[in-house]
């Protein structure tokens, strides 16, 4: 049974990005994926609620892809939780839409992996980083899978792009089969 | 009583009757005006017979208080800036005209003194049909409708010397002394010298008293709040003036005319405008139907061929006159034909100085007859003419622009063509060249053009109405034709044009207001903007900010209303036709505008952002204890 997967991608400046733009190519027409490019569509953080709970619905996982910016997300994905995920619909005691939906962040971090760890340089792991978004995905009742993270992207090689984009997009196809 | 009572109603109900046609027929209220008065005339129905001269007297105080009312909407900075039109084509249009009608005249058998007094009678357009007109088109801002408003001001000027020149051209013994135009002129018994004081005086005082006493006596008619009062000092004003002009045997249309500049900066300029507006409108268009119903249709059908042939004479020389004047004054073609076609026509002054010249036995009744008829009917040409100008001209001249100006060949194909590079254009493009995009750029404003070209951008002069300019200027190579023309008219039927002519290509077009967005729409048009919406929602939130309303809010909320006001006309761009065709335009836009009022109290835009709203949550959670975001 396929698990149509819902990306909702958050880059403020794709067009200069490297990795993002090869990683979004690889799944952006997979079967069953929605590729919803937040910047492009709310160009003025204007978030059509409505519609974006409305994708939700269709969809049964849930894709964060953004860069790690200041060690969190970027702020139109911030905007989006902020209103999308509404009291009474998303969470509490009547709001159940999301329940079981996994959600899953897929970030690009211009620091390696060595940076991110009790004796790295940021003192803290990627997961640690991401506990905003953990709490969210608990409190909306949606499993939180262990976040798939390309470090390193500011000296990264045309070899790592390409195969971080084949794992990214074998993470994908992964999730849609559920 | 009875008699005024029943000719008012004749009067009044051709008016009514006829103007509204003759406006629905695209023809303008003067020749509503003109066509009522030849129907109820003698000649047709025959409800106003000999009294129309007395009607046309009286209703000429309508021309005094036009140019009242044209005074008080004149900046003395145009008046200032018209001095060399007034004083160089004025006096050439004059005296040029006197003479070729005097050369016309002897060369058809008449003593050339009798020619020289048809040709400074002839010589005077008329200002009642032409500035009505003028202004009923919104043609008095243009070149050839300041420049006629120029000649017409001169020509008023130049009646006080043709009343004096008249009388010395008297070829036949003179009846009776009394004089029909200054009747009643004191000054005129004087000496040459005490005249010329007198009438200097005259002028002072108009200045002077408009000055100093009208405002403070306004002043305290105004305190007294009755409206019917401070209606009658208008109109006192407006009559004392005429009245101290006749005394000095000046032109009271040009005294009230220089009442009326002379009050143009005082605040009851409006307030004076709208007293006066009534009645002007009024007594002119009792003065057309006059001029309508004096025309002797017996004697134009008894000598057909010399009256059409006079009136044709007539019109043809003074347009052959103005005609070269606009040529050496260097008007365009298309204002230049206006010009000159305008002003072709003999005026009211013409009537009063023919009866003048005929008290001083100047001219005899064979050629009187003929020549008020030859005048009445190229007044009621004139209108026609313009309207030919209008039809015939005017869109020609547009697609051949100017005649020294050819179009201009853009060698270069972008991507993007703008046509029109007013304030909304040229802002799109600056956007656009900021950020890299190079664009063609059309505009019909040659002086615009050359300082754009000077700055080095890349402007066309040329009208893109026109297929194959559109073609040179890369329209097949491009991907998006940006409309932003001023006029809402021309700017649907380009998007109509180019939508049909080239549908590879996307059209993003301003539109004027909701109406024009209709229509925009309808055309095919997907990339619709309206002008004014962005800055008024801008103001709307500033001015909510001022309230005492967070930034943000009311910035969302702007945002909101926006979206939802755009979604709204899109979908009832389809609705609109079906169920308002029938409307006037403004009618229209009034029942759209309670429509959108009814949509927005049933949906209020501020329903949004329910996320940031604690309410919900503190009704759950308030109790304490469960799981809350934090």
């Amino acid at each position: 049974m396929p698990r149509p997967v819902l990306i909702l991608f958050a880059h403020p400046a794709y067009e200069k990005s490297r990795v993002h733009l090869s990683l979004a190519a690889a799944v952006r027409d997979l079967p069953a994926v929605t590729f919803h490019d937040l910047y492009e569509e709310y160009p003025d953080l204007d978030i059509d609620v409505r519609r974006e709970q409305e994708l939700l619905r269709a969809h049964e996982v849930v894709v964060f892809q953004h860069p790690f910016y200041w060690y969190s997300v970027p702020p139109i994905l911030k905007q989006w939780m902020d209103l999308v995920l509404e009291h009474g619909w998303a969470y509490g005691a009547t709001g159940r839409a999301l329940e079981g939906k996994t959600l899953q962040v897929a970030m690009t971090a211009g620091g390696r992996d060595q940076a991110y760890g009790p004796e790295g340089f940021n003192r803290l792991t990627f997961r640690e980083f991401l506990a905003p978004v953990e709490a969210t995905a608990r409190l909306c009742r949606m499993p939180f899978a262990e976040p798939w993270v390309v470090a390193g992207t500011h000296v990264i090689t045309p070899q790592g792009v390409a195969d971080a984009t084949a794992s990214y997009a074998a993470l994908i196809r992964r999730l849609g089969e559920g | 009583m009875q008699g005024f009572l029943l000719s008012a109603t004749v009067y009044l109900a051709a008016a009514v009757i006829a103007v509204p046609i003759a406006k629905r027929f695209g023809l303008g209220s003067v020749l509503g005006y003109l066509l009522a008065g030849v129907v109820i005339g003698p000649s047709v129905l025959g409800f106003v017979g000999a009294e129309g001269q007395d009607v046309m007297h009286a209703a000429e105080f309508g021309v005094v208080m036009m140019l009242f009312v044209i005074g008080l909407e004149l900046e003395p900075a145009l008046l200032w800036r018209l001095r060399g039109a007034l004083l160089g084509l004025g006096a050439a249009q004059v005296a040029a005209t006197t003479l070729a009608v005097t050369g016309a005249m002897v060369a058809f058998g008449l003593r050339w003194q009798e020619g020289l007094a048809t040709g400074a009678i002839v010589a005077l357009s008329s200002t009642a049909i032409v500035l009505q007109s003028l202004q009923e088109k919104g043609w008095m801002k243009s070149d050839a409708g300041e420049k006629s408003f120029a000649v017409l001001l001169f020509q008023d000027l130049a009646v006080i010397p043709i009343l004096a020149l008249l009388p010395l051209l008297a070829t036949q013994a003179v009846a009776t002394t009394g004089d029909a135009h200054g009747a009643g002129a004191w000054a005129e018994h004087l000496p040459g010298w005490q005249r010329a004081g007198v009438t200097i005086a005259a002028v002072a005082a108009i200045i002077g008293v408009g000055r100093l006493l009208v405002p403070p006596a306004f002043r305290s008619i105004a305190k007294a709040r009755l409206r019917e009062t401070f209606t009658a000092a208008a109109l006192l004003l407006v009559i004392g003036i005429a009245v101290l002009m006749q005394l000095v045997g000046l032109s009271p249309a040009l005294g009230t005319f220089l009442g009326g500049v002379v009050l143009a900066t005082s605040e009851f300029r409006h307030e004076l405008e709208s007293d006066i507006e009534p009645f002007k409108g009024l007594l002119l268009g009792v003065f057309f139907m006059a001029v309508g119903a004096s025309i002797d249709f017996a004697l134009v059908g008894e000598r057909l061929g010399l009256v059409l042939g006079a009136v044709a004479g007539l019109i043809v020389l003074k347009f052959a006159v103005l005609w070269g004047i606009g040529r050496v004054a260097g008007m365009a073609r298309d204002q230049h034909l206006l010009f000159a076609l305008a002003l072709a026509q003999g005026g009211e002054f013409g009537f009063v100085l023919v009866s003048f010249a005929t008290q001083n036995g100047v001219l005899g009744a064979s050629v009187t007859g003929v020549l008020v008829a030859a005048i009445a009917l190229s007044m009621a040409m004139t209108p026609l003419l313009l309207l030919f100008w209008e039809r015939v001209i005017a869109p020609r001249a547009q697609a051949a622009a100017s005649p020294e100006r050819e179009m201009d060949r853009p060698e270069s194909e972008h991507s993007v063509l703008i046509v029109g590079f007013g304030d909304f254009g040229s802002s799109v493009g600056r956007l656009l060249g900021a950020a890299g995009v190079e664009c063609t750029v059309l505009d019909l404003d040659a002086d615009r053009v050359d300082v754009l070209r000077r700055m080095g951008l890349r402007v066309y002069f040329g009208d893109a109405s026109r297929e194959e300019l559109l073609r040179s200027a890369g329209i097949e190579k491009a991907r998006i034709v940006i409309l932003c023309v001023g006029d809402a008219a021309v700017n649907l039927a380009l998007a109509q044009r180019i939508a049909h002519a080239f549908p590879h290509v996307r059209i993003f077009a301003r539109a004027a207001g909701r109406l024009s967005a209709y229509e925009l729409y309808e055309a095919g048009v997907e990339h619709v903007f309206r002008e004014s919406v962005d800055a008024a929602m801008r103001l709307g939130a500033d001015a909510l900010r001022v309230l005492g309303w967070r930034a943000h809010a009311s910035w969302r909320l702007a945002q909101t209303f926006r979206k939802r006001d755009d979604a709204n006309t899109k979908r009832l761009a389809g609705i609109f036709r079906d169920s308002e065709a029938h409307l006037s335009e403004a009618r229209a836009a009034i029942r759209d505008l309670e429509r959108q009022l009814r949509e927005d109290r049933s949906v209020p835009a501020s329903q949004d952002d329910a996320a940031w709203d604690a309410e919900s949550l503190r009704r759950e959670f308030g109790a304490g204890g469960g799981p809350r975001p934090e």
